[in-house]
């Protein structure tokens, strides 16, 4: 008699945990590893800022995506690729589903777990950094480097460059020096500049300047002898400040020195001083706090006394503006895997299958109080970049002023050399290229 | 009173001389093996495995490089990434031009290039000593990255500069899965570490240590300088180069130079001085230590903050990690300024007399 009701007490307490688990598990996982110390901080903490705000704005506005709430877990790897390895082993099966999705923010981190996450079928987004040729979604099914590639916006410069001139015929015989952060991210761009020399005959000489980039003398010295007519700035974190005072000291016009989008927020420039007036460069997102997305995080998070910006200043700046893209792109394509999963926790299979069909049109970007904010986004299976599109900013000497609409790049070449390169990574790999027209 | 070593008696010479004398230890030992090859692929899973005890393996395989220069032979380098940096490239660069070769001769021979390149960086050691040395050694670790950064061949001109590494096939066999990761590492470490125990006791070691404890004497008694100084140097850049290699392919996977950097050496430097200079164990230790504390301080920083009901801004956490690792340093150092090795010993010979000290 006793062991009846000590049984039914059991299975009861049993099923009360079954309903609790059951109501805490309908959570969808978002590793945040990234890095808020160290010399790229601004750029780690700002873009976490925006994209966490965001998570928890869809949180409080909406009680996450269809119901299911979002949550998320912090994991410093200090742009360190043996500790983004552990953060990524660490966080790959949090949550009831696992990691939804995996970002690095950091290219070098990007090409570690490049293979580990294709052998674990857990999508990677890099957006606006990461390995270029894995845009060929057939030979890099779980690898989204989404909005644009640095190939993209490389020939989107030379386009800029060429309007800036009068036309790309007159690019002939121009000279253009590229400065780079001596890794691997500051190296991607080298082989779409030394095609598009040969296509439209302007030479470029490659200056490379080693990590973290505090001391440039001697590189800009050697800009001050070749004499360029513009210089394409691939920096990132002190490197930007510090080469825009080395210009400077040495002379060269600002106004013709075109940065990369990691070149190009307020943490780059204001550093400077004055030596920034005048600077340009590219971006994928504009800054600024008028747009309707950046006012809903600051009425339904920080009206409540949270958020993750100290410094509510940085709100609406460049980098946390792109922290909100990561957020929205990230939450979109949760939201087109509901579409056809269920509005349920998603494995990371699923939410990859909704990140390649994810299509963020004008009309949406609108619902979402960000048009103009950034570019409409289609990906599809062949084509895991989706966007391709950049804006060039110039620095007035207080903001960002956006200088040209969305330029596009020149895609013919870009897609050929990305295939080219995909290819003969599949090669060395042994990986068959799916056939996309099998995809569903 | 369980750690005590009266009543064994020694009758042969081998038994007199083996690496461990007590038979405690050997017992310890021999557990500790047992666990590390068989208990840990059982039931450790894949976070462990691939994301805290291959990489605390092969840094411990660096560490343990480094202290057979440093802390034996005493002559102080900061080369020490860049060695591992030339084994990773080297085996790299075997395993992509001569397929056929088995995969762990490739990291011997990696291993060999790094101690040739130890042995060239080594040569300022003739003439300089202490931190002048450590500068030149530095020279080492700039112009190794300098040129895998610049001479194409060595990433087989791959255009952002990185390479991948391939996959580890033995026999027939794929080394894939993180347990196979880890047990090849673990196989690589416990060889190579015995032989480092081995040689230290041998005629080499001792060279070794009279050139540390007093050069001039140890030339008096007739130890060739030159001899002793490049072998220490090569011996010990064939160990960084190992570990580099297997940096890049047990634990990486795809790595670019500056994976390498100077930060690295420093790090590697410390786990000597935090295991203890001079010591085997030490270097298991330091590289536990330096790897393993940053994690956990990441990791109990969440629930902390959880437990105590606040929330504090992130950057502050993240600096306050750091903040507390270099205090926790700082207090080892001032507690027993010879390593935690060292403490290591201390406690044996307290328990040697436990409970009853004289």
């Amino acid at each position: 008699m006793i062991s009846k009701h000590l049984k039914s007490a059991l299975l009861g307490v049993a099923m009360l945990g079954v309903a609790a688990t059951g109501q805490a598990q309908n959570e969808q996982f978002i590793p945040m590893a990234g890095y808020w110390v160290g010399p790229f901080a601004a750029g780690g903490s700002g873009i976490y800022g925006g994209f966490i705000d965001y998570l928890n704005m869809i949180n409080a506005r909406d009680g996450g995506v269809n119901g299911v709430k979002l949550t998320y877990e912090k994991c410093e790897h200090e742009y360190n690729n043996a500790r983004g390895v552990e953060c990524y082993e660490r966080l790959k099966k949090k949550g009831p589903t696992g990691a939804s999705v995996f970002h690095t923010l950091s290219t070098g981190i990007t090409y570690s777990i490049l293979d580990k996450a294709t052998a674990d079928k857990i999508p990677l987004i890099t957006i606006g950094y990461g390995r270029t040729d894995t845009s060929d979604g057939r030979v890099f099914p779980y690898v989204f480097p989404l909005v644009t590639n640095y190939w993209s916006q490389n020939t989107a410069k030379i386009k800029f460059i060429g309007s800036r001139e009068g036309g790309m015929d007159k690019l002939k015989g121009k000279k253009i020096v590229n400065i780079y952060h001596d890794s691997a991210y500051g190296k991607e761009t080298i082989p779409v500049l030394d095609a598009q020399a040969k296509t439209y005959g302007f030479t470029v000489t490659h200056i490379p300047v080693p990590t973290p980039g505090n001391e440039q003398g001697a590189q800009w010295l050697q800009v001050r002898q070749i004499k360029p007519d513009w210089v394409i700035l691939r920096g990132w974190g002190v490197m930007n400040p510090t080469a825009l005072k080395a210009a400077a000291k040495v002379g060269f016009p600002r106004d013709h020195i075109v940065g990369v989008w990691w070149s190009g927020a307020e943490e780059d420039t204001i550093p400077a001083g004055d030596a920034a007036k005048g600077y340009i460069a590219a971006g994928f997102n504009v800054a600024g706090a008028n747009f309707p997305v950046v006012q809903e995080i600051k009425k339904a998070v920080y009206a409540k006394g949270k958020g993750e910006m100290e410094d509510q200043a940085r709100i609406g700046s460049i980098y946390y503006n792109r922290g909100v893209v990561h957020g929205i792109i990230t939450v979109e394509a949760i939201r087109t895997a509901q579409a056809k999963y269920g509005n349920k926790p998603l494995t990371p299979e699923q939410v990859r299958w909704g990140i390649e069909n994810l299509n963020i049109t004008e009309a949406r970007l609108k619902d979402l109080g960000a048009a103009g904010f950034m570019q409409a986004l289609k990906v599809s299976c062949a084509d895991h970049e989706g966007g391709g599109a950049v804006k060039f900013q110039q620095w007035d000497g207080k903001q960002w002023k956006v200088i040209t609409d969305w330029i596009q790049p020149d895609k013919q070449l870009v897609r050929g050399m990305i295939e080219a390169s995909a290819a003969a990574y599949a090669k060395e790999k042994n990986i068959t290229p799916r056939d996309c027209s099998k995809e569903g | 009173m369980l750690y005590r070593e009266a009543g064994q008696f020694k009758t042969t010479y081998a038994a007199d001389q083996q690496v461990f004398p007590i038979r405690q230890d050997r017992i310890a030992v021999a557990a500790l093996l047992v666990v590390a090859f068989v208990g840990v692929p059982l039931f450790a899973n894949q976070y462990w495995l691939s994301a805290i005890l291959t990489p605390f393996l092969i840094l411990a395989l660096a560490t343990l490089g480094l202290n057979i220069l440093t802390g034996y032979a005493g002559q102080l380098s900061l080369g020490t990434a860049a060695f591992m940096a030339v084994g990773a490239f080297m085996a790299y660069n075997f395993a992509l031009r001569l397929p056929w070769m088995p995969i762990l001769v490739s990291f011997m021979l990696a291993g060999l290039c790094a101690a040739a390149v130890g042995i060239v960086f080594g040569l300022p050691s003739l003439r300089i000593k202490g931190f002048y040395l450590a500068v030149a050694t530095l020279a080492c670790q700039f112009f190794v990255l300098w040129a895998l950064q610049r001479v194409g061949w060595f990433t087989n001109d791959s255009a952002s500069g990185v390479i991948t590494a391939q996959k580890m096939v033995i026999l027939g066999y794929t080394f894939e899965s993180p347990a196979d990761k880890y047990m090849l590492t673990l196989c690589v470490v416990a060889v190579l570490a015995v032989l480092a125990k081995n040689m230290l006791r041998s005629e080499t070691g001792r060279k070794f240590m009279a050139v540390r404890d007093m050069d001039i004497a140890a030339e008096v008694i007739g130890i060739r300088m030159m001899q002793t100084k490049l072998l220490a140097f090569g011996i010990s850049s064939f160990y960084c180069g190992v570990a580099g290699a297997l940096y890049a392919y047990a634990y990486l996977g795809t790595v670019e130079p500056e994976a390498f950097n100077l930060d690295l050496s420093f790090r590697i430097l410390f786990m000597v001085i935090i295991g203890g200079v001079g010591s085997i164990l030490g270097s298991f230790m330091g590289a536990a230590f330096i790897v393993l504390l940053p994690i956990f301080l990441n990791t109990v920083a969440g629930p902390i903050e959880h437990l105590l009901g606040i929330t504090l801004p992130s950057g502050l956490m993240s600096n306050l990690e750091l903040i507390v690792f270099g205090a926790l340093i700082i207090f080892f150092l001032i507690v027993e300024p010879h390593g935690l090795a060292r403490l290591w010993q201390i406690g044996k010979e307290k328990l040697r007399l436990w409970p009853f000290p004289h």
